[in-house]
């Protein structure tokens, strides 16, 4: 178990030197930050010193291995749009994010396992025709479109809901959290569904495919034949056996949950990062976009390491491979 | 004479489909009495296991049993409501199927389905249940239960699941078994230990067994009686040695020349010419008609009955008064 969760270590390390290496070289063609960072009055001299102090002089290789022990660090540099550590930045609008991304993922989860499940047992009932219909619409509506959508229902006509914003936060120690207050709750609603949308039509459509697949498994016909009720051989046989893959599918969703709120949080204008992102890539922030790209990568890879770990509570196959390697 | 455990009368199976209705069962009967062993055989195809799942009541929609009725103890099965099916499943009727490799769920304990299985059916309490699958376990021959019981299916070998898969069908004391080819999937040096094990288990508790299998040489030592199924009918049922040594129907008599002996020394095995008619096409009249090496004038246009011959029956116009010329189409 612990030679299995070591090489997964040693793996998520590499991804993340791979992803440190394109970060790098990708933002070294976007253009020069210095023309960014100063007024058009800045002389040709001082425009030298701050890249000589910048040390935009150094061998690409030099400048990597800085970059690299930088990150480690957590020293991502400083904004050039904002002048203040991006790591601070990061900090400021990681919560906002987070808090979005795990909201939506609850909601598509806590929606789409059951959804998926009834469909899979009754597949000929009018309200799975609903679902399934609806899930299409789910799938093929661009977020920003289902965005605009709920704004105009919800904040425009009924005016139940705020359109924008994350509403009144709550400080407790380095997070700022919207979950504790009402406006703050009343301000999720909306991009939390827009978010999670998506990602509840295809939980609902893996689980009920995976769910028809292992209802037609020998086990599951094996169980019928002790007698068992409808009840323990759903819930209790082909539930277990279904949650296998949809763990790893939804896991990696999380990771892109995160990746892509950057529409939702376009569309509801969310003080998040993937905001801080557009406003970066908009303005050359070179700092900025790069520790973003990290730290996603850092997420994917995290959260990759966390179902890999799952898998092996799920599925005791698994686990017994792992302790021989 | 013994009320029979299991009477099946003229049990029809369907099967709808685009191109119009699938007879896979038609219009079959038998009796299996009280600790008997029945073996059925038959190609793939027959109708073996689909009489097997009809008893069991899990024919899988939109499949049905169209006609006919299966009596238990002398009380109609299938015409129960799903819960009332569901409690003689497993309680009354044990069924084992073909591949232990897969009829064991792989993220349970073994433990946890034999204790499942025997809470589902009596009301033990959890720790008395676990001392039932114990003692199961030790029935069935598994070295050192109390530190297996805790192990998951992948860590038995196929032999030793097939095992496990007994204990489980025979976990509530069923009156009838009914065994679903299970050593097909098994090296042949456990398929004799299997076929062994579910004899004297089936002995001991007095259950009657239903054993579906091609394997002619496991009917001959295991079986009492065999019944012959050839395109969703039975055309021979009797006694073993009767059905082995002189068979009658020359569906049978086929079957029997194809199995290979050691005294005689030939080239090339023989075998039944043609195939078996699909479901879709059966020839009218008998069905085996076109293979038949013996058919004559009522065999394309009338069904033979089965019909009794001493303690066997077949269905053959061969042993049967042929029916009136003017009956026949010319």
């Amino acid at each position: 178990m612990l030679a299995f969760i070591i090489r997964r270590l040693l793996q998520a390390t590499l991804v993340m030197a791979v992803v440190a290496l394109i970060a790098f070289t990708l933002f070294r063609f976007v253009g020069d930050p210095i023309n960014q960072m100063v007024g058009i009055e800045t002389s040709l001299e001082e425009r030298a010193a701050l890249r000589e102090a910048l040390g935009l002089n150094d061998p690409v290789a030099v400048q990597f291995l800085r970059f690299i022990w930088n990150a480690v660090q957590l020293n991502f540099g400083i904004s050039y749009q904002f002048k203040k550590p991006v790591l601070d930045l990061i900090a400021e609008r990681f919560p906002a994010t987070m808090e979005l991304a795990i909201v939506s993922a609850i909601f598509s989860m806590l929606l789409g396992i059951p959804m998926g499940v009834y469909t899979a047992l009754r597949r000929d009932a009018w309200l799975s025709k609903l679902f399934l219909t609806l899930s299409l619409v789910g799938i093929s509506l661009p977020t920003f479109l289902i965005g605009i959508l709920l704004i105009f229902l919800f904040a425009v006509t009924l005016g139940v809901l705020p359109s924008f914003g994350r509403g009144d936060t709550v400080r407790l120690g380095l997070w700022d959290t919207g979950l504790l207050t009402w406006s703050g709750l009343k301000a999720l609603v909306l991009p939390s569904i827009t978010l999670g949308l998506f990602q509840m039509t295809l939980i609902m459509r893996l689980v009920r495919s995976e769910m028809l697949e292992v209802l037609r498994t020998d086990y599951v016909k094996f169980a019928r034949a002790r007698g068992l009720t409808n009840r323990a051989v759903h819930f209790g046989h082909a539930l277990k056996n279904t949650m296998v893959p949809v763990i790893t599918i939804a896991g990696l969703q999380l990771g892109s949950i995160i990746a892509f709120a950057i529409i939702t949080e376009t569309v509801f204008q969310w003080p998040g990062m993937g905001l801080m992102f557009l406003r970066a890539v908009q303005n050359v922030d070179i700092p900025i976009m790069s520790a973003y790209l990290l730290l996603v990568a850092f997420i994917f890879v995290t959260v990759n390491l966390i179902v890999d770990l799952l898998y092996v509570v799920v599925d005791p196959r698994i686990r017994i491979d792992a302790r021989g390697a | 004479m013994t009320e029979p455990v299991l009477s099946v009368r003229n049990l029809k199976v369907e099967f709808p489909t685009r191109r119009g209705r699938l007879t896979a069962i038609d219009d079959i009967s038998f009796d299996l009495m009280p600790g008997e062993v029945l073996g059925v055989v038959g190609e793939s195809g027959a109708g073996k296991s689909i009489t097997g799942t009809a008893i069991i009541g899990l024919i899988e929609p939109p499949g049905r049993i169209a006609g006919g009725e299966i009596l238990l103890k002398g009380r109609r099965i299938d015409n129960l409501p799903p819960d009332a099916m569901r409690k003689i499943r497993g309680k009354r009727i044990g069924m084992v199927f073909q591949d232990p490799l897969t009829s064991l769920n792989p993220l349970y304990r073994i433990g946890d389905q034999l204790i499942e299985t025997v809470q589902t059916h009596t009301d033990l309490s959890a720790a008395a249940a676990r001392n039932r699958a114990l003692a199961l376990l030790t029935e069935v021959g598994i070295p050192a239960p109390a530190s297996r019981i805790d192990n998951y299916p992948h860590q038995f070998s196929g032999g030793m699941r097939q095992r496990v898969v007994l204990a489980l069908a025979l976990a509530a004391e069923p009156e009838l078994v009914i065994a679903d080819e299970p050593t097909t999937a098994l090296d042949v040096s456990v398929q004799a230990q299997i076929i062994a094990l579910i004899k004297r288990l089936c002995r001991q508790h007095g259950a009657a067994v239903m054993l579906i299998t091609h394997d002619m040489g496991v009917i001959a030592e295991t079986a009492d009686r065999v019944a012959v199924m050839y395109a969703g009918r039975i055309v021979e049922i009797g006694p073993v040695r009767d059905v082995v040594k002189q068979p009658h129907h020359p569906y049978t008599k086929g079957l029997m020349g194809s199995i290979p002996t050691i005294a005689t020394e030939s080239d090339r095995l023989l075998q039944i010419p043609g195939s078996m008619p699909r479901l879709t096409a059966i020839p009218k009249g008998c069905a085996f008609h076109p293979r038949c090496p013996a058919r004559f004038a009522p065999c394309d246009q009338v069904r033979p009955e089965l019909a009794g011959r001493d303690r066997s029956q077949v269905a053959c116009w061969l042993y049967h008064d042929v029916p009136a010329p003017a009956e026949l189409q010319p």
